[in-house]
């Protein structure tokens, strides 16, 4: 029977499955951050048990550690205990731990892909919702409670039930200035945040197939935002390619045996899907969101909705009460709305290709070069700081003041997200630049 | 984990969609190494004023909620993060069940692991519990999750599906770590098979 990606993937994984129990599914690669795993390390050392596979676990330091000057010690006293503790956590129990002083730290979803411990047909999980991260490797990769932290530590196995598949078909090209945030944008606008509840979304299409590794991991990052818990994209010429040479990429005749196998993964012909969808590509604008959910996103020549045109009592009370927070009027331009503050980073889009697109916009027409971008920021008058989640989730210091308005390149625009009051427009890297430039919500189209 | 026992007990009402986890515990909240001790900020923005106050017009704030162990909330409850500090929030608050029409996944795994119930109504259901629980916020409610039912203060019982394997675990009491470490023979094989 034909198979889609996420059959082959799950078939291989399963370690055994009893009659009315969920499967036992083995994982290639565990992601450790300090937030999520404090408590499951806990959890091993009442129990007397050890981490199962060390080799196959990696850890980091991204949500609380500051992004300012490392070589300063962390002010917040709760912060400093809890990176302090992985550290602890990780000597204790052998875990490899990228922690600043070896200059591989980063957010965990950007340093796994980056050392090419992320490879296709992998199982990977994470107690990180944005684990869907991954998944645009061709593998399966989700994010966990740290109840689940604790059973793969301790046995590399978790209790699943199989998600059902769902086809994400995304066909056409991008026009100039849209881009893969404005594709996930505009799925989840259409979706919903619950749209892809019980499901993992397979990305296909041309457009999908056209994007770099950076800009499918911008879209399988957003996946738990359209209520999804994994994102797949199936490998291919562009994944190898990423991966070649990466430090944890296999070498010489195990490469070609990986690859080979890599290409058996993609869906089969004739594979069937639970759900699908299809989407326009060439038909899409820069999008923003206006609203307290992902979901609440429009094109940005667009407006800002009015509840008094919603039907449905429930969304309508949902919208006035995001409006009220946002503090936006209905019906006026999206373009032109002030802002206070632009974040360009987090998992969703602070990849280097982001920051390329991003500095394009600040230096005016010029091409950004790999080279000193930091110097691009700094001089368009952004402040460059260190690797970490940072104003993406507000636990670290770095955040809005209440009231203020932010661009954000980030993933989620929920109450409070970037800071108790602050207000969230989620945009691409390339609308967060323009925004930045003129001080307002703007086209980026129009300074092209 | 203690075995799930019956339990009656009132409702707080919270009429709100999409209910996300940086709602039900900011994440400010997380850099805590513990799991004890989150019920305090348990929907911390929503329920505190900026200076630290308790804001008289959240419903947690009311004294009829005060000892209330069972949420009534909107659709799609707990989308978001991963954070299992949700759960322990709201177990820590004093809940016990939480009644949706549906949760996000991650939510509803964290919480079946913790011994809180999340309580999937259809949407017929939810408007008539919704509707109950405004006209009687004193009105008591039992739980029983060996019958999964949901009974309402005039006896009738609200039929209730869960997932047969967590529905166990919870009712013994038993965790899945345990179920997976009586596992290991076969995940030594399948590593063996692999290698
Ligand atoms: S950057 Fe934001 S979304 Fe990504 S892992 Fe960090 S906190 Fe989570």
């Amino acid at each position: 029977m034909p198979r889609t990606l996420l059959d082959k993937i799950w078939d291989a994984h399963v370690v055994a499955q009893e009659p009315g129990s969920p499967a036992i599914l083995y994982i290639d690669l565990h992601l450790v951050h300090e937030v999520t795993s404090p408590q499951a390390f806990q959890t091993l050392r009442e129990r007397g048990l050890k981490v199962r596979r060390p080799d196959k676990t990696l850890a980091t330091v991204d949500h609380s550690i500051p992004t300012y000057d490392r070589s300063l010690p962390i002010r917040d006293a709760l912060a400093a205990k809890q990176v302090a503790q992985l550290a602890t956590n990780c000597q204790e129990f052998d875990v490899p731990l990228y922690s600043p002083e070896t200059g591989r730290q980063g957010i965990v979803h950007v340093i796994g892909p980056e050392l090419g411990r992320t490879q296709p047909g992998m199982t990977i999980v994470c107690g990180d919702s944005h684990t869907a991260t991954h998944g645009a490797f061709g593998s399966l990769a989700f994010g966990i409670g740290t109840s689940e932290v604790g059973h793969v530590l301790a046995t590399q196995c978790l209790l699943q039930h199989k998600p059902k598949n769902f086809e994400v078909r995304v066909d056409g090209q991008l026009r100039p200035g849209v881009g893969p945030k404005d594709i996930i944008l505009a799925l989840i606008g259409r979706l919903g945040i619950g749209g892809g509840t019980g499901h993992v979304f397979e990305y296909t299409g041309s457009a999908i197939r056209s994007l770099s590794m950076e800009g499918r991991m911008t879209v399988c990052n957003m996946s738990i935002e359209g209520g999804a818990r994994a994102g797949l994209i199936a490998p291919d010429d562009t994944t190898f390619d990423y991966l070649a040479g990466r430090p944890f990429a296999p070498e010489g005749a195990a490469w070609d045996a990986a690859v080979a196998a890599w290409r058996r993964l993609p869906s089969d012909e004739g594979a069937t899907f639970d759900r699908s969808v299809t989407l326009d590509a060439s038909a899409l604008e820069p999008m923003v969101t206006y609203g307290t959910n992902p979901g609440m996103a429009a094109p940005i020549t667009g407006r800002v909705p009015d509840p008094a045109e919603v039907r449905d009592p429930a969304q309508r009370r949902a919208l006035e009460k995001a409006l009220a927070y946002m503090d936006l009027q209905p019906g006026r331009p999206l373009q032109g709305q002030p802002v206070d503050v632009v974040f360009i980073g987090s998992c969703t889009n602070g990849r280097l290709s982001d920051l390329r697109q991003a500095a394009e916009v600040l230096r005016g027409r010029a091409a950004a070069e790999a080279e000193r971008l930091d110097v691009v920021f700094r001089e368009a008058g952004c402040e460059w700081r260190e690797p970490g989640c940072s104003m993406c989730i507000a636990m670290n210091g770095d955040q809005l003041e209440p009231g203020q308005y932010a661009v954000s390149t980030s993933n989620r625009n929920f109450e409070g997200r970037q800071g108790p009051g602050g207000r969230t427009f989620l945009a691409s890297p390339l609308t967060a630049a323009a925004a930045a430039v003129t001080g307002v919500l703007t086209d980026v189209r129009s300074l092209m | 984990m203690e075995p799930f026992t019956p339990f009656v007990g009132r409702a707080v009402l919270l009429p709100a969609e999409n209910v996300d986890t940086d709602q039900i515990i900011p994440a400010r909240f997380l850099k805590t190494t513990d799991k004890a001790g989150l019920g305090a900020n348990l929907f911390a923005d929503w329920r505190y004023d900026a200076a630290g106050a308790p804001r008289p017009d959240f419903v947690l704030n009311r004294p009829e909620s005060r000892g209330a162990t069972l949420l009534l909330a909107g659709d799609n409850f707990g989308c978001g993060s991963s954070r299992e500090h949700a759960p322990w929030a709201l177990l820590g608050y004093g809940f016990r069940a939480v009644v949706s029409t549906s949760f996000a996944d991650i939510f509803r795994n964290n919480a079946l692991k913790n011994g809180l119930l999340p309580i999937v109504v259809d949407a017929a259901t939810h408007e008539r519990l919704f509707a109950l629980a405004a006209a009687q916020p004193a009105a008591e409610y039992r739980v029983d999750l060996a019958a999964q039912t949901l009974a309402l203060p005039d006896g009738t019982a609200i039929a209730f599906q869960i997932d047969p394997f967590a529905r166990t675990c919870l009712l013994q009491g038993v965790d899945e770590l345990g179920y997976l470490l009586g596992h290991v023979p076969a995940i030594e094989q399948y590593e063996a098979a692999r290698s």
